[in-house]
């Protein structure tokens, strides 16, 4: 939180006393922009039921400021894949997620997009969305609650106010050579080519290939 | 007489207008300098080619995205304003028809005539006619 080297938490927190508010510019900017997340519209199945819900007026996502769904990804920063991502649809949501400007987050949203759900065994649904772009949050459920899903806005949120705009581990919008679009697997024959991105998603290791996995699932 | 000294106005009412002006001007110009200036030093631009082309709800575009419309259209431009502006007047006069004047009910009945003229033209030029 200190402006400069030279003024302390305890200087910032002596003048905060006494009325003073004192901020560094890249916190409000995290600040202002965490407030102001502006999700692309688009559902792929029954969780976007709930996203729809978390928007209406019992739980009011204006509230944290993430309401204005936009129509076009050139608005947008956060994409919420809110449901079963099919093989076929696949492309669609990376290329989506390309067309999105920097800086753009990824809430994945529900069982299907984490891993394929109940579809996970299918011959058409992908199990994880995070096999083509990075995912910032991950929201366990079938389908969440709203209040999973505005949970899982806090959560970006405070992963973008702990975002730094310089140095060696800046954010990757801050980042020039940084990477901001993914490959586009193409869909052909029933699968998708290539199955995952290789730089983003690795294929854990079969279950049995360790101890502590033996004892864990061998029956 | 009284018009040239309305003309010849003190030269303060320009200063204020020049005022005026170069605020009009800094007023946008200093945002988007700071805009600017921002995403040049801390969120450099990524051009690519997936982001650059056109959007189309995640698919591949086909073809031009300039698309030409048919000017041909103007005419049910015209129509569609003789039939709705007429209505949307022609509601608030019959309720009202009684307790006009006689100016008030020649002025409507000109301006009437004005839009029948133009579905006369229409219909002349046989854009009525369903092909």
């Amino acid at each position: 939180m200190a402006v400069d080297p030279h003024v302390t938490e305890v200087d910032v927190k002596a003048l905060n006393r006494e009325g003073v508010h004192v901020t560094s510019l890249e916190s409000l900017y995290n600040w202002g922009r965490s407030n102001s997340l502006w999700p692309l519209q688009f559902g792929l199945a029954c969780c976007a039921i709930e996203m729809i819900a978390a928007t209406m007026a019992r739980h009011d996502m204006a509230r944290f400021g993430a309401e204005v769904f936009r129509p076009s990804p050139r608005q947008a920063d956060l994409m919420i894949v809110a449901g079963t991502v099919t093989k076929k649809m696949a492309p669609m949501v990376v290329r989506l997620y390309n067309q999105m400007p920097e800086p753009k987050y990824v809430i994945s949203m529900g069982a299907c997009a984490i891993s394929g759900g109940p579809f996970r065994d299918g011959y058409n649904v992908l199990n994880g969305i995070d096999r083509f772009i990075p995912v910032d949050v991950f929201i366990p459920g079938c389908p969440p609650r709203p209040e999973a899903l505005l949970d899982g806005v806090i959560q970006l949120q405070e992963k973008i106010r702990s975002q730094k705009l310089s140095g060696p581990d800046r954010a990757r919008h801050a980042d020039k050579s940084a990477c901001a679009e993914y490959p586009v697997p193409e869909y052909g024959g029933g699968d998708l080519s290539p199955p995952y991105n290789p730089e983003i998603w690795s294929p854990p290791p079969p279950f049995g290939s360790s101890d502590e996995d033996e004892s864990e699932f061998e029956t | 007489m009284q018009m040239e000294t309305n003309l010849m106005s003190p030269p303060s009412t320009y200063l204020f207008l020049s005022i005026f002006l170069v605020v009009a001007i800094v007023f946008p110009l200093v945002p988007i300098g700071l805009a600017k200036l921002w995403s040049h030093t801390f969120t450099p631009a990524k051009p690519g080619h997936e982001k650059q082309s056109s959007y189309e709800c995640g698919v591949v575009p086909v073809g031009s995205t300039r698309i030409q419309f048919k000017s041909q259209y103007y005419l049910y431009g015209i129509i569609f304003l003789i039939f709705d502006v007429e209505a949307v007047f022609l509601i608030p006069l019959a309720v009202a028809f009684l307790d006009l004047s006689l100016g008030a009910v020649l002025a409507v009945a000109v301006f009437i005539l004005l839009l029948l003229e133009g579905l006369a033209w229409a219909w002349t030029k046989g854009v009525l006619k369903w092909q």
